[in-house]
C-alpha cells in the first residue's frame, strides 16, 4: 500500500509534484517529511488525509493506508 | 463646468488623526459630501489620495488610494493601486487631488511641478485603456498615465481605473464616477521629492523593513517566485476554492490554471510596483504582444477557471487583459459571469435572451471574451451584465445567487470553511472584499499562527485587529502584502521618522479602529444599515456539498454579536457614543 504526498511550490523542487511513497504501519506525517528532507520549520500548512491543523500537531498525526498528505511552504497573496 | 483652483491647507493636524490615503481620503471627503448623494450626481466628488510614505524610498512607497461614494454598494468606497503613478503624483507636488462638478465634454487633468490643466479628451473617450496611454504619454512624455476605460464612461457600476495599464483601482465601482463627471484620465509627471522629517531615521528604518521582507519566507520567497497565484492550489487543496459561483468548494483541474503553471509555462518575469522589493506582479506570454502582457492575479485566475468551470490559463489570460483594456473589475466582471451560468443553469436566462449568441454556461470557454467586452461597451444582454452579479439575479427576481454582500461580489474564498473570513465578509465596510481584512492568513495560510478554520472562538478579535491594521497600511501609501513580514511597530516607525510624529504601534492601530468606524459612520449616513452585514444565504443555510469542507455552514448569527461587542458597537450594530469619544469621531 502506497501513501500519496502532493508537493507545492518550491517543495516541488527535485522532488516532483507528487511523491508516493510505502505505507508502513504506525508511520506519521514526521516520518514522511524527513524521507523527503524536509523540516518542520520549512512547512507553513499541512492536510492530512483532508484535515489541517497546527504543523506540529499534525506531523504527529498517523497517516492512513492509502490516505495522502498536502505539504505547503509559506505562501500568501490575495 | 470643470474649473481648477490650486490650495494649500495644513493636513497635518488632520494626518494625526487619519494618517493619509485611505484614512485622510475618507476624512477629507465625508468633510465635503452629503452622504446620502448619488454617487453619479456632479455634487459627489472623487479623491485621489497618496499616503505620507508614498513616493518615499519605502519598501512598497508608491501607492494611491481612490475614495468616493461606491454607484456598487452605495458604501464608501476606498480602492487602492499600485504601480508608479501614486509616487508620480507626489512627485509633482501634489499629495491629493479632489474632484468635484461635471464637464460638459470629456476632459483629462494634466499635471506636473509647474502647472495643472484641464484639457479636452474628445478624442480619447471611447478609447481602450492602452491606447489611451499610449496617446497621453505622447503627448505628456514621461508622464504616468491613469484612466478609465469604455466601461467607467458607460457608468459600469464595476468599472476601474487603471494605471500603468495593468494596476488597477479596482473595486467598487471607482471608474464609473470617473466616467459621470467625464473625466477620462489624469497624467502626473515631476521630480519633487517629499519633504521627509528625519532622514537618516527614515533610512535605517527602510532597511530594516527591506531586510524583514527579504528575510520573510513569503515576501521574499513565495510571492516574488509564484506571484499572487501561488494561492490557487493551497485554498483548493483546503476545499475553500468557490467552484461554479460556489456552488463547490473543490476542483479537481485547479492545477491547470496555479501559480506552479503559471510560472513554469507562462510567466517572462517579475512586473514589481514602485520601490517594490516583493515583486508579486506577473509579466507573461500572450499572443496580444510578442513582448508579454501583465499577468493574472490569483483572484482573476480563480474567477475565470473555478468559478466559471473552465480552468484553461490562456482564457485566464485573454480575460485579465480585456477588463484591462475595457477597464472593469476582473473580480466583478467574472463573478457576474458565474452568476450569469448559474441562472442560466436554473433556466432563468435562456438562450433567446442571449440573441442566440455565445451560451452563458459553465464550461464554455467562448462565452468568455465575448461577454466581457459586451459587458464593458454596454451591448445587448451585456448592459445587464454590466451592473454587477447583484442586480443581475435581482433582475431575475433571485438575489440569492448573486455571491456577494452589500451587492459587491465576493472573492475567492468559500466563507463555509473560514469563519473568520466570512465574518470579515459580512462586515466589511466597503462590500463583498478581502483586503479589509486578510484572515485567510491565520485561518489557511498559517500566518502568523495557524488557526482552527471552523472555530469560532475568538474570531471577532482577529477580524478587529486585521481589520483595523489594514485600515493603517491603506492609509500609509504602501502595499498590504508587506504585513507578511511587518507589522503595526514597522508602520508606525516609518511614519514617524517620515511626519516626526512618535507614535507606538498602539497608536497606529487606535487610528485605525478611528478610520475604520469613520467609514462605519458614512455607511450609516448613506442609508446602509447592519443588516445588510451579512452573507448570501447559500453560505448560511446550504451545506458545502464536497472536498475538506464538506457539511459546513458559516455561523454568522453566533460571531456577528460578538464582533459588535468587541468593536464597542451596540446590539444593532451602531458604534456607542463612548467608543466615538474614545476615538475622538464625536
Ligand atoms: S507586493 Fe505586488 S502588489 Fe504589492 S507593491 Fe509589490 S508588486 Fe505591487
Amino acid at each position: 500500500m502506497a501513501i500519496k504526498i502532493k508537493l507545492f511550490a518550491n517543495f516541488r523542487e527535485g522532488r516532483g509534484k507528487i511523491v508516493e511513497m510505502d505505507y508502513t504501519p504506525g508511520m506519521t506525517g514526521q516520518d514522511v517529511i524527513d524521507s523527503l528532507g524536509i523540516t518542520a520549520p520549512e512547512i507553513a500548512a499541512l492536510i492530512v488525509d483532508g484535515v489541517d491543523g497546527k504543523v506540529d500537531a499534525m506531523l504527529a498525526v498517523p497517516v492512513k493506508e492509502d490516505g495522502y498528505m498536502a505539504i505547503f511552504p509559506p505562501v500568501a497573496g490575495g | 463646468m470643470v474649473t481648477w483652483e490650486k490650495f494649500y491647507v495644513s493636513i497635518f493636524e488632520l494626518a494625526k488623526k487619519y494618517i493619509g490615503g485611505r484614512g485622510l481620503g475618507t476624512k477629507l471627503y465625508m468633510d465635503e459630501v452629503d452622504p446620502q448623494v448619488d454617487p453619479f450626481a456632479a455634487e459627489n466628488k472623487i479623491v485621489f489620495i497618496n499616503g505620507p510614505l508614498s513616493g518615499t524610498a519605502t519598501p512598497t512607497g508608491g501607492r494611491y488610494m481612490v475614495v468616493t461614494k461606491s454607484p456598487l454598494t452605495g458604501c464608501i468606497a476606498s480602492s487602492n493601486s499600485g504601480g508608479e503613478w501614486g509616487a508620480y503624483l507626489k512627485y509633482a507636488g501634489y499629495d491629493a487631488i479632489i474632484v468635484e462638478g461635471k464637464a460638459s465634454l470629456p476632459v483629462y487633468l494634466n499635471i506636473d511641478e509647474e502647472k495643472a490643466e484641464i484639457l479636452p479628451a474628445l478624442d480619447l473617450w471611447g478609447k481602450y485603456t492602452s491606447e489611451t496611454s499610449d496617446l497621453l504619454i505622447e503627448k505628456h512624455p514621461g508622464a504616468k498615465v491613469l484612466t478609465i476605460g469604455p466601461a467607467g464612461e458607460k457608468l459600469s457600476q464595476m468599472a476601474a481605473i487603471m494605471n500603468e495599464k495593468d494596476r488597477a483601482a479596482g473595486r467598487s465601482g471607482v471608474g464609473a464616477v470617473m466616467g459621470s463627471k467625464n473625466l477620462k484620465a489624469i497624467t502626473v509627471k515631476g521630480n519633487l521629492r517629499p519633504e521627509i522629517a528625519r532622514p537618516d531615521g527614515l533610512k535605517a528604518v527602510t532597511k530594516e523593513c527591506r531586510t524583514l521582507l527579504k528575510e520573510n519566507g513569503v515576501t521574499g520567497g513565495g510571492l516574488p517566485t509564484y506571484g499572487t497565484a501561488v494561492l490557487v492550489n493551497i485554498i483548493n487543496e483546503h476545499g475553500v476554492y468557490p467552484t461554479k459561483n460556489f456552488q463547490g468548494g473543490q476542483d479537481p483541474d485547479a492545477e491547470a490554471v496555479s501559480g506552479e503553471t503559471l510560472t513554469e509555462k507562462y510567466l517572462i518575469k517579475r512586473n514589481p510596483c514602485h520601490h517594490c522589493p516583493i515583486g508579486c506582479g506577473r509579466w507573461v506570454k500572450s499572443d496580444k504582444s510578442p513582448d508579454g502582457i501583465g499577468g493574472p492575479e490569483y483572484e482573476t485566475l480563480w474567477v475565470f477557471a473555478g468559478d466559471l468551470g473552465i480552468d484553461d490559463m490562456e482564457v485566464v489570460i485573454d480575460a485579465n487583459y480585456w477588463c484591462n483594456e475595457l477597464g472593469i473589475d476582473t473580480i466583478s466582471a467574472g463573478a457576474t459571469l458565474a452568476a450569469a451560468m448559474e441562472l442560466y443553469q436554473r433556466g432563468y436566462i435562456t438562450d433567446e435572451m442571449l440573441d442566440d449568441e455565445v451560451i452563458l454556461k459553465f464550461g464554455n470557454a467562448d462565452s468568455v471574451v465575448h461577454w466581457l467586452k459586451k459587458m464593458g461597451n454596454r451591448e445587448g444582454f451585456g448592459d445587464l451584465l454590466a451592473r454587477g452579479s447583484y442586480r443581475l439575479a435581482d433582475f431575475f427576481g433571485v438575489p440569492e445567487y448573486s455571491m456577494s454582500v452589500k451587492k459587491q461580489d465576493l472573492p475567492a474564498y468559500d466563507p463555509r470553511g473560514i469563519q473568520g473570513m466570512g465574518l470579515q465578509y459580512a462586515t466589511s465596510n466597503r462590500g463583498g472584499c478581502h483586503v479589509r481584512g486578510y484572515l485567510i492568513s491565520p485561518e489557511i495560510l498559517g500566518l502568523p499562527e495557524k488557526l482552527d478554520r471552523f472555530d469560532l472562538a475568538g474570531k471577532e478579535v482577529w477580524a478587529k485587529v486585521f481589520q483595523d491594521l489594514t485600515a493603517v497600511i491603506d492609509s500609509t501609501g504602501l502595499c498590504l502584502f508587506t504585513s507578511f513580514a511587518l507589522g503595526a511597530k514597522e508602520y508606525a516607525d516609518m511614519l514617524n521618522e517620515t511626519l516626526g510624529t512618535d507614535w507606538t504601534a498602539e497608536d497606529v492601530l487606535l487610528a485605525g479602529e478611528r478610520i475604520w468606524n469613520l467609514e462605519k459612520l458614512f455607511n450609516l449616513e448613506a442609508g446602509i444599515s447592519s443588516e445588510e452585514d451579512t452573507l448570501p444565504p447559500r453560505f448560511l443555510e446550504e451545506e458545502m456539498p464536497d472536498g475538506p469542507t464538506k457539511g459546513w455552514v458559516h455561523k454568522l448569527d453566533e460571531l456577528l454579536p460578538l464582533y459588535y461587542k468587541e468593536r464597542g458597537w451596540d446590539e444593532d450594530g451602531i458604534p456607542t457614543e463612548e467608543r466615538l469619544e474614545k476615538l475622538g469621531l464625536l
